[in-house]
């Protein structure tokens, strides 16, 4: 049981470390909340199960309470975790901001 | 067992830096509610982490579940709030957007 633990927490901060540099790493705006939207979400189900999985080690009936408020947690983000991507943006839609191009001046020039 | 806890959660923590580089000084306001949305969820994991430390879950877990729909809330009002002003950080790649004045006729 703790070799499953930490096997889900191990891969819960791999997809944690993927998703934080890409955030740093990505060139635009638009590309930047495709780690923020999908590797947070990942990484809160696999590490929140882990520590579910954790808390059911002395098994009482407070054990498996705590056990199923982790995971309303985890599907709490999942439900929340998309909507709030998707409101960001919409925010950056409605203010006009310019996705990343490979020649960014190449059609002002032309003008 | 304890001890793998607890450096998951000072690697979590070093691991929060890098979403605060993007929300301190990223070049346009939409960047900074991603970094802090990617704060916030981490620290979500941070609070049972120090929960299972503290040996105190069942106080923890709803300290947790408060922190992700503040979170959440808070993400909505600030991206509600800032669409409805236009051009106000079009200052995307500037030396471009900006040509000098002998170059333009």
């Amino acid at each position: 049981m703790n070799t499953a633990v930490i096997i889900l927490l191990a891969a819960g901060l791999f997809f944690f470390t993927g998703g934080s540099v890409g955030i740093l790493r990505f060139p635009d705006f638009y590309s930047r909340l495709h780690p923020a939207g999908k590797c947070d979400t990942t990484g809160i189900l696999f590490s929140l199960s882990a520590l579910a999985l954790y808390s059911l080690h002395d098994f009482s009936l407070q054990a498996v309470l705590t056990s199923l408020k982790i995971l309303l947690i985890v599907v709490f983000i999942f439900i929340t975790s998309p909507t709030a991507t998707h409101a960001i943006v919409d925010a950056g839609v409605r203010a006009g901001l310019s996705p990343w191009a490979k020649e960014p001046d190449a059609e002002e020039d032309r003008t | 067992m304890d001890r793998v806890f607890l450096y998951s959660g000072i690697y979590l923590c070093l691991l929060m830096t890098l979403p605060l580089y993007r929300a301190a000084l990223g070049p346009t306001v939409p960047d900074r509610m991603i970094g802090v949305n990617a704060i916030g969820s981490k620290t979500t994991v941070l609070l049972i982490i120090i929960g299972i430390i503290y040996k105190r879950v069942d106080m923890f877990v709803d300290i947790a579940l408060a922190y992700a729909t503040l979170n959440f809330i808070t993400v909505l009002a600030t991206s509600r709030y800032f669409q409805k002003r236009k051009g106000l950080y079009d200052y995307q790649r500037p030396p471009k957007k900006f040509p000098p004045e002998g170059s333009a006729h």
